[in-house]
């Protein structure tokens, strides 16, 4: 009974107690102790309505006029006024919005096929091929995701915006740096390591295969669950990148879906109806990807979380 | 080395040279695909296909970085020809400049109300996550779906919740008698604001990594306390936190490494001209935004945008070994 931690080692007088025999009685006082209790409801409930209360505003305000947004109480139900929002939200020469979307799209697609590809063909090699200084290079891998490489957006600028590249404007700017992740790697290597067979690679292997066909045919396939996961996060946070887009394209005639919000919402003028549809629309494609894939998006992210 | 043997013989029973290969077997005649484009696909398809990561970590990621502090070293703006080497000069104004300093304040205020809360409730939440229950996958997908919205609806949605007039905030402080407060005239009032907008984006995402690594704890260990009369609270302090201590170590990390970079809630939290310099008083102006604010539109200043770049990295590092230290004290206390 000491304050301390807890290890994997028994508590000392546990040798003592009848109860850790498999009996019937411990399952169902270890159910009991599991289970959910009223009180349990109420404190999810709460933390359920925070979490999803400010999207459902988002969508009241971006269905109402402005004019409604001044009443006392607030209004916290639809209206009918979607449609219009959205005529003026398009037309909107300063937001940019259908090019926006239309980038975003590129962008996302590009570095989420790229991640995805990369991310798996060095995953497997981490995971299943022998080479001197893997360790080594997986530990730098692992190392990287906690550089503040944001920190580095001047010179990246500097080399973008260069007479040789002229980058600056343009999608490349944002899609090249991105095409491929540490995080990518690692979530890959971590599932390959258990999800593919080496057998399977030595029988091939044996067979003729080169390096390339056995990765193509043999280890792909298996790695479908992880790379979908890997994607949908990928394509996620390459939608939602903000600061770096604003620096190399902001501005400029060129804008990702998010810099069209920001513009937005950064007007002079207070349409905040107008602003608020622009970001509901900017939000759709995600919340619905979420509600399909939301399963084995949580899957993912635990079993990472596990392991890393 | 075997990789450049290719001036031997590509039929099947090529001899390597001697002591060449790892594998004691010699390359026996019964492999037939073992020519030397064969090994040289074995011995170099790894590196190949790990290479493209350091490439591009290397151009894009660790060259930028570095040469952050050469720019620093310099007077060096977008038109400049030959950029003029200045030493520490672009330091030296640094330190003495308030603006400076008062994007330091704001980013520790809003750094310690972001990161504190976010991961305690996080820690209730996968602690209330983590039972038999029905409605499972809804829970946990409305705890994630903050983290799904962009940082840049967030921070709309959220000014609009706390914007004076109007706002939902002030609409509800209402009924406890408190009169329209301005979130955008204080400081601190606009530290609230902006990392409510963090931790609401973030606490359900961290809950999901706890609670995976709750669920790694042995169910016996409860068992055991609970008949020796340990009671929930006990159990949760006692057992859950030690047990996760690498999880929390690790988004303890994460989170300060990320709260301290905190750009795009405080920018959008300010509209207009001034909200690179996060409202009229630079009120909840963090240091990445006044990195930006110097190396980018309309100012282009590259040096000296580069050392406060730099001055945030060495704040990072620091924050990062006290919770190093921090954390090793209190394990150590633990071993005791």
């Amino acid at each position: 009974m000491a304050t301390g931690t807890f290890t994997n080692a028994p508590p000392p007088n546990a040798a003592l107690k009848p109860v850790r025999a498999r009996a019937s009685r411990p399952r169902e006082s270890a159910a009991m102790l599991w289970r959910a209790t009223p009180l349990t409801y109420v404190g999810l409930l709460a933390a359920t309505v925070a979490s999803v209360f400010p999207i459902y505003y988002m969508f009241v305000v971006g269905t109402r006029s402005n004019d409604s947004l001044g009443q006392i109480p607030p209004p916290v139900t639809p209206g009918g006024n979607f449609l219009d929002n959205a005529r003026r939200l398009f037309a909107n020469p300063d937001a940019m919005f259908a090019t926006g979307l239309t980038n975003s799209f590129i962008v996302a697609t590009a570095v989420t096929v790229s991640v995805v590809f990369f991310s798996s063909l060095a995953g497997f090699a981490f995971a299943k091929l022998r080479f001197r200084g893997s360790n080594a290079l997986l530990l730098v891998i692992i190392g990287t995701m906690m550089v503040p490489t944001q920190l580095g957006i001047i010179p990246l600028y500097m080399i973008m915006a260069s007479e040789t590249l002229s980058w600056d404007g343009r999608l490349q700017a944002v899609i090249v740096p991105a095409l491929v992740t540490g995080f990518g790697v690692f979530m890959m290597r971590q599932y390959a390591s258990q999800a593919v067979s080496t057998e399977l690679i030595e029988a091939a292997r044996i067979d003729g295969c080169t390096t390339f066909r056995i990765f193509w045919h043999v280890v792909l396939p298996a790695l479908r669950p992880a790379a979908a996961v890997l994607g949908l996060l990928t394509f996620m946070t390459t939608w939602n990148d903000f600061m770096w887009p604003l620096a190399v394209l902001g501005g400029g005639d060129n804008p990702t879906v998010q810099l069209s919000l920001s513009n937005l919402s950064n007007g002079y003028y207070s349409d905040m109806s107008q602003v608020f549809t622009g970001t509901a629309i900017a939000c759709l494609p995600l919340l619905i990807v979420f509600i399909v894939f939301g399963k084995q998006i949580i899957g993912g992210i635990m079993q990472g979380a596990v392991k890393g | 080395m075997t990789l450049q043997t290719d001036a031997g013989p590509p039929a099947a029973g090529a001899a390597p040279d001697a002591g060449a290969g790892p594998p004691p077997r010699p390359p026996a005649t019964h492999r037939p695909g073992r020519t030397w484009p064969a090994r040289l696909d074995i011995k170099a398809s790894p590196y190949l296909y790990v290479a493209p990561f350091f490439v591009l970590f290397g151009i894009f990621g660790a060259f930028p970085l570095v040469y952050t502090a050469w720019v620093s070293l310099h007077d060096w703006d977008l038109i400049a020809q030959d950029p003029q080497f200045v030493g520490l000069a672009n330091y030296q104004a640094l330190l003495r400049d308030p603006d400076f300093w008062n994007s330091v304040v704001n980013t520790l205020g809003i750094f310690v109300l972001a990161t504190v809360p976010q991961l305690l409730l996080a820690l209730w939440l996968a602690n209330t996550l983590n039972r038999t229950m029905r409605a499972r996958t809804f829970f946990r997908m409305s705890a994630l779906v903050p983290n799904i919205t962009s940082t840049a609806a967030v921070a709309i949605i959220f000014n609009q919740i706390f914007s004076t007039d109007f706002g939902l905030v002030n609409w509800a402080l209402g009924f406890t008698g408190l009169e329209n407060v301005n979130w955008h005239s204080e400081r601190y009032l606009g530290w609230v604001a902006v990392s409510t907008m963090v931790n609401w984006r973030w606490i359900g995402y961290n809950a999901l990594i706890f609670l995976a690594a709750m669920q790694a704890v042995p169910r016996d260990l409860y068992e055991s306390a609970s008949i020796d009369g340990a009671g929930r609270a006990r159990q949760f302090w006692s057992i859950t936190v030690p047990m996760l201590k690498p999880t929390l170590v690790f988004c303890i990390i994460v989170s300060t490494i990320g709260n301290l970079q905190l750009f795009t809630e405080p920018l959008l939290f300010s509209s207009g001209a001034s909200s690179i310099r996060g409202g009229a008083e630079r009120e909840v102006q963090t240091i990445t935004m006044y990195m930006y604010e110097n190396a980018f539109a309309p100012y282009y200043n590259f040096g000296y945008g580069s050392a406060v770049a730099w001055m945030l990295f060495l704040l990072i590092v620091l924050i990062a070994i006290a919770n190093a230290l921090v954390t090793r004290r209190i394990s150590g206390e633990g071993k005791r």
